[in-house]
C-alpha cells in the first residue's frame, strides 16, 4: 500500500511502488484527464504538479510521491486554482485545442511556469518558449499556445 | 488523409464490398430515440408513422437515414440542440462546423447547440460516398448541403408546431436564435415547441437561406469542445472505462509478418496484475504476444518480462540504404506512364535540368497512442474506437469474431489525432484488439479487453508515408518554357491489396503517388510510375501524394525560374493564366499580405514561395528563412487560402497553422522512418522528433472571400510548406534541397 496525495486528498493504493504516477492516476484512481503520450518524459502530455512543479507523470514512480502533493488537470482548472483558471480562460479564448490530446500537459506547464514567475513578472516570449519546449502538439497549435500563455500572464500580472 | 477521388468514379464492385459494412444494424429503432434521449434531451422528428405521413401528403419515407433529422438533432426542453456529428473529430474541428451548418439552418441560438458522436448507424456514412468516412477533407464539403437540409427541416417542422399551436398561417411565422415569433408578439423557444414538432411528417423538400443571410456559418467560432479539452474533461477512446475492463499490451514481432519461434512467459505471468498471456495472430500473417492485465502498467511490465524468440526467415528483411539502391536501379526502366507527352524536345532543349528526390518513410505519430476497446458477448460486440472508418472496421471486426456485421455495434470515440493511421484498409489495430478479445475469452476472460499500443508500438508499427524516389529530366528554353519534362516515380502503391485499390489503381499506376503533378502548370509531361513491392506497410499520411509530389513540383517550378532570372511568384502567374483563378487569388494574397517584392528582409534572409491546390482547397505560402549556425530556420509564414467559403475561418486558420507544422516537420533532422535488417530504427520522439513551440514560426493566414459551397481544408495547408521553405534556402545557398529532411551539404 502507498499513500497518494492527489488534489489535496489521500488515497491509499495497492500498486507496486515503481508504477508511475501517470497510471495510478489513470487506471487505479480513474483520473483521466492526464493522458499518456510516449511514456518517455518526451512529450509532456502526462505533466502533473509535484509540490508545485512540473514533472512527468510517465517516468516518476509514485515512491517519488510519497509525503509530496501531486495536483492533476482536473483540480488545476476546477476553478480553485487563480493561475489555473487563467489559464483555462486563455485557453479557451484562443481556442487552442485542436484534437485536445496534449492539452492537459500543456496547460499543466504553463500553470508551473506562471506560478514560478516572481510577482508581477511578466514573462518574455523567450521565456513563455522555453517554458513550453517540453510539450509535444503533433496538431501544431503552437502559435495559439504562445498567445494563451501571454494573455493569461497579462491577466495575472 | 484519404485520396483525390471521385464518389463518381467508386465502382460497383467496391459498393458492394462496403454495403456489407453498410448493413450494420441501427444502434438503437430510429423510434426510440424519443425514449432514451428523454434524460438528457428531447429528441426532434421520429420516422412518422406511415399513415400520418399519407395523411399529411408527406413523402418522408423516400428520405434516406442520412436525411433524417432524428438521428441528427435533438432538442431539450431547455432549448438546448445536440448534433449528432457523422464523423470522426480528431482535431479537425468538424465537431463544431457540421452544427454550425445544421444550427444555420434550424436558427438555432448558437449558445444552446452541444454537439455529440456518431456511430456505425447507416444514418452516418458520407451521403456521397456512402460508406463511414472521415478523410480527404472531405467532412465540411460533403456534408455541406446534407447538415443544412437537416437543420432546415427541423425548422420547418418547429414552425408547423408552433402554426397549430396558435392556429395561425404558417406563412405568418419567422424563427430567430432558438425560437419561433408570430403576430402580436407572439414567441415560442424550440423547446417548447419540440415535441410536438417532434409528432410532424419529416418535409422532403425546403428551401436554404441564401449565403448572404448567413449569421453563424462564416462567423468565426470558439471550438464546441474547447472547454473540456482544456480542462482535461474531454474523454478519448483511450478514457474508455468498463466494468471489469482489462487492458493488453502486445508483443509485435521485430520484423513485420514474422512469427515466433519460442516463448517463455513464465516472468510475465509472475508480474502482479497479469492475468492472461495471449499468442494471437497480427498483421500481415505475423503472430505476436498479448499481455492482459489489469492495467497498462502491468500490462507492460509482463511484456517487458516476456522471453521471445522470433523465426523472421520467411520475411523480407528491408533495408532503408539498400532499398533506395533498388528505387535508383527501378527508376531507369520502362514502366507504366501517364501524361505521356512527346519527349523528343529534350535532347534539343537550350537549358536542361535533371533532379533527384529521395523522400523518406514518415510515421503520423498522433498524440494518441492507437486503441481499441472491445466488448463480446455470445451474439454480439461491441467497440470504442477512434476511427475513421466505422463501417469498415466493424465488418472487420464481424470477420475476426465469426459475427455477423450487423452484430458490431461501433462507438467512434474522440480521437487525439490520427491525420490518417485511424483509417487503415486492413482494420490492422481493429483487428488486433478483436483477436486479444476472443482469445481471452477463449482463455475465460469474459471481459471487456482494451488493446493500447505504446508510443514504441506506434512508431515501430508501420503504416507509414511511403518512401519514395523521384527523378525529373527537363528541358525548357531562356525564357523558362518548358519543352519536355520526363520524370519517374518509384514508390509503393498506398491503395493496391486494399479495397481501394480497385479504382485508385488505374493501368498500374496508384492515383494516391501521383496526385499534385503538373497541375496547374500546363507542362509537356511524361510520367512513369514504379510501384515496388516492399514489406513495409504504407498508408496515407496527411495531404497523401501531395506530400511528396507538391515538393517536386514546387521545388523545380523554382528552380526554372531561378535559372532563367526570373521572380518565381511572376513565374508561376503567368503558369496559372486565366485557367487557373484561386490558384492566382491565394498567392496573390500571400504576396500581398507578406510585403514580399516591397518590404526589405533582415540581412541572411530570403523569401520562398509555394503554392498547391490539394483536396479541392488551393494554399499559398509566402516564407522568410534563414540559415542559423548551418541549420535552416524558418521565420515567418504568411499564407494565402482558397476555400471557397470558409465555414469557420477560425477552424481554417488553426488547420492551415497546423498542417504548416506538419508540414515544416518533414523538414527538420531526424524526420526519418529507416530500417536495418527487417526492423524500424526508431521508437519514440528522440529518435523520430516532431516540431515543438521552438520550431513554431510566425504564421498568419488570410482567407480569399468566396460563397461558392465549401472545399475542405483538413489537409490543403501542408503541401506547399516544405517546398515554400527549400525556395527561400535555395536561394540563399544557391543549392536546391531535394533530399528530406533537409540536409545542407
Amino acid at each position: 500500500m502507498s499513500m497518494l496525495n492527489v488534489n489535496g486528498r489521500d488515497h491509499s493504493v495497492d500498486v507496486d511502488p515503481a508504477t508511475p504516477i501517470l497510471w495510478a492516476l489513470r487506471d487505479t484512481l480513474g483520473l483521466n484527464g492526464t493522458k499518456f503520450g510516449c511514456g518517455a518524459a518526451l512529450c509532456g502530455a502526462c505533466t502533473v504538479h509535484l509540490d508545485g512543479r512540473a514533472i512527468r507523470s510517465c517516468v516518476t514512480p509514485i515512491s517519488a510521491a510519497e509525503g509530496k502533493k501531486i495536483g492533476t488537470i482536473e483540480a488545476v482548472t476546477d476553478g480553485s486554482d487563480r493561475v489555473g483558471a487563467a489559464v483555462h480562460a486563455a485557453w479557451v479564448k484562443h481556442d487552442v485545442a485542436q484534437c485536445g490530446y496534449c492539452q492537459s500537459g500543456q496547460i499543466m506547464s504553463a500553470t508551473a511556469f506562471l506560478k514560478s514567475l516572481p510577482k508581477g513578472k511578466r514573462p518574455t516570449a523567450a521565456e513563455i518558449e522555453s517554458a513550453m519546449a517540453g510539450n509535444i502538439c503533433r496538431c501544431g497549435t503552437y502559435a495559439r499556445i504562445r498567445a494563451a500563455v501571454a494573455d493569461a500572464a497579462a491577466t495575472l500580472a | 488523409m484519404f485520396p483525390n477521388l471521385d464518389h463518381r468514379e467508386m465502382p460497383r464492385a467496391l459498393q458492394h464490398l462496403l454495403a456489407r459494412s453498410r448493413q450494420v444494424a441501427p444502434t438503437m429503432p430510429r423510434r426510440s430515440f424519443l425514449k432514451l434521449a428523454g434524460a438528457s434531451g428531447l429528441a426532434l422528428a421520429v420516422f412518422p408513422h406511415l399513415s400520418a405521413a399519407q395523411a399529411a401528403g408527406a413523402t418522408a419515407s423516400g428520405l434516406k437515414p442520412t436525411q433524417q433529422p432524428s438521428a441528427f438533432v435533438q432538442i431539450a426542453p431547455n432549448g438546448e440542440v445536440t448534433v449528432t456529428i457523422n464523423r470522426l473529430e480528431f482535431g479537425q474541428g468538424v465537431q463544431t462546423g457540421l452544427p454550425m451548418l445544421l444550427a444555420e439552418e434550424l436558427d438555432a441560438d448558437w449558445s444552446l447547440v452541444r454537439s455529440r458522436n456518431g456511430s456505425s448507424d447507416p444514418a452516418y456514412i458520407d451521403p456521397l460516398f456512402g460508406i463511414h468516412l472521415t478523410g480527404g477533407s472531405h467532412s465540411i464539403k460533403n456534408s455541406f448541403t446534407q447538415y443544412r437540409e437537416l437543420g432546415a427541416r427541423a425548422r420547418a417542422m418547429l414552425l408547423s408546431a408552433a402554426a397549430t399551436r396558435w392556429n395561425v398561417d404558417v406563412l405568418t411565422l419567422r424563427t430567430q436564435a432558438g425560437a419561433v415569433l408570430g403576430p402580436g408578439g407572439r414567441k415560442a423557444g424550440y423547446g417548447e415547441l419540440a415535441e410536438a414538432a417532434m409528432a410532424l411528417p419529416v418535409p422532403e423538400k425546403v428551401t436554404l437561406k441564401n449565403p448572404k443571410d448567413f449569421r453563424i456559418i462564416g462567423r468565426p467560432t470558439t471550438r464546441l469542445d474547447a472547454r473540456a479539452k482544456s480542462s482535461g474533461r474531454q474523454d478519448f477512446g483511450i478514457d474508455t472505462r468498463l466494468p471489469g475492463q482489462l487492458t493488453a499490451v502486445v508483443a509485435h514481432p521485430p520484423v513485420f509478418g514474422a512469427r515466433l519461434r519460442s516463448l517463455d512467459d513464465s516472468a510475465a505471468r509472475a508480474v502482479k496484475g497479469v492475468k492472461a498471456v495471449l499468442r494471437i495472430p497480427v498483421d500481415r500473417n505475423g503472430e505476436g504476444v498479448a499481455v492482459v492485465a489489469d492495467g497498462y502498467w502491468p500490462a507492460k511490465q509482463g511484456r517487458d518480462a516476456l522471453k521471445l524468440q522470433w523465426d523472421t526467415a520467411a520475411v523480407e528483411k528491408v533495408d532503408s540504404e539498400r532499398l533506395l539502391a533498388q528505387y535508383r536501379e527501378l527508376a531507369g526502366r520502362p514502366g507504366p506512364r501517364t501524361f505521356d507527352a512527346d519527349m523528343a524536345p529534350l535532347a534539343s532543349a537550350p537549358r536542361q535540368l535533371e533532379a533527384e528526390f529521395v523522400f523518406p518513410y514518415l510515421a503520423h505519430a498522433p498524440m494518441e497512442p492507437l486503441n481499441c476497446t472491445v466488448q463480446m458477448t455470445d451474439e454480439r460486440a461491441e467497440l470504442w474506437v477512434g476511427t475513421q472508418c466505422p463501417g469498415l472496421d466493424a465488418a472487420a471486426a464481424a470477420r475476426v469474431l465469426g459475427i455477423k456485421p450487423e452484430q458490431v455495434t461501433m462507438h467512434v470515440q474522440m480521437a487525439g489525432g490520427g491525420f490518417g493511421r485511424r483509417f487503415v484498409g486492413t482494420s490492422d489495430y481493429v483487428v488486433e484488439a478483436c483477436e486479444i478479445a476472443k482469445a481471452a475469452r477463449g482463455a475465460g476472460l469474459s471481459v471487456p479487453v482494451r488493446t493500447l499500443w505504446s508510443r514504441e508500438d506506434d512508431i515501430k508499427g508501420g503504416y507509414y508515408r511511403p518512401m519514395h524516389l523521384h527523378r525529373a529530366r527537363i528541358g525548357f528554353d531562356e525564357r523558362g518554357n518548358v519543352l519536355a519534362w520526363d520524370h519517374v516515380i518509384v514508390g509503393q502503391s498506398i491503395t493496391t491489396g486494399t479495397v481501394f485499390g480497385e479504382f485508385q489503381v488505374k493501368n498500374g499506376i496508384d492515383a494516391t503517388a501521383t496526385e499534385g503533378m503538373r497541375d496547374p502548370y500546363p507542362l509537356p509531361m511524361r510520367l512513369t510510375v514504379h510501384h515496388p513491392k516492399v514489406n513495409v506497410p504504407v498508408l496515407w499520411w496527411r495531404s497523401v501524394g501531395s506530400t511528396h509530389t507538391a515538393y517536386v513540383m514546387e521545388t523545380l517550378i523554382d528552380e526554372i525560374a531561378r535559372a532563367t532570372n526570373q521572380d518565381p511568384v511572376a513565374y508561376r502567374m503567368r503558369h496559372f493564366g486565366d485557367k487557373y483563378p484561386r490558384h492566382r487569388a491565394a498567392l496573390q494574397l500571400a504576396v500581398d499580405q507578406s510585403g514580399y517584392g516591397k518590404k526589405q528582409l533582415p540581412k541572411g534572409r530570403a523569401w520562398g514561395v509555394a503554392v498547391h491546390q490539394s483536396f479541392d482547397s488551393v494554399v499559398a505560402y509566402v516564407v522568410e528563412a534563414s540559415v542559423v549556425e548551418g541549420r535552416p530556420v524558418l521565420h515567418r509564414v504568411t499564407s494565402g487560402v482558397h476555400c471557397n467559403l470558409a465555414v469557420n475561418p477560425r477552424s481554417v486558420e488553426a488547420q492551415v497553422q497546423g498542417a504548416a507544422v506538419m508540414g515544416l516537420s518533414m523538414c527538420l533532422p531526424g524526420a526519418a522512418i529507416t530500417l536495418k535488417d527487417g526492423e524500424v530504427q526508431q521508437s519514440n520522439f528522440g529518435d523520430f522528433p516532431v516540431p515543438r513551440i521552438t520550431d513554431m514560426p510566425q504564421i498568419s493566414v488570410h482567407i480569399v472571400p468566396s460563397a461558392e459551397p465549401p472545399t475542405g481544408m483538413g489537409e490543403p495547408g501542408l503541401p506547399p510548406l516544405a517546398p515554400a521553405f527549400a525556395n527561400a534556402i535555395a536561394r540563399l545557398t544557391g543549392r536546391p534541397l531535394r533530399e528530406l529532411p533537409f540536409k545542407l551539404a
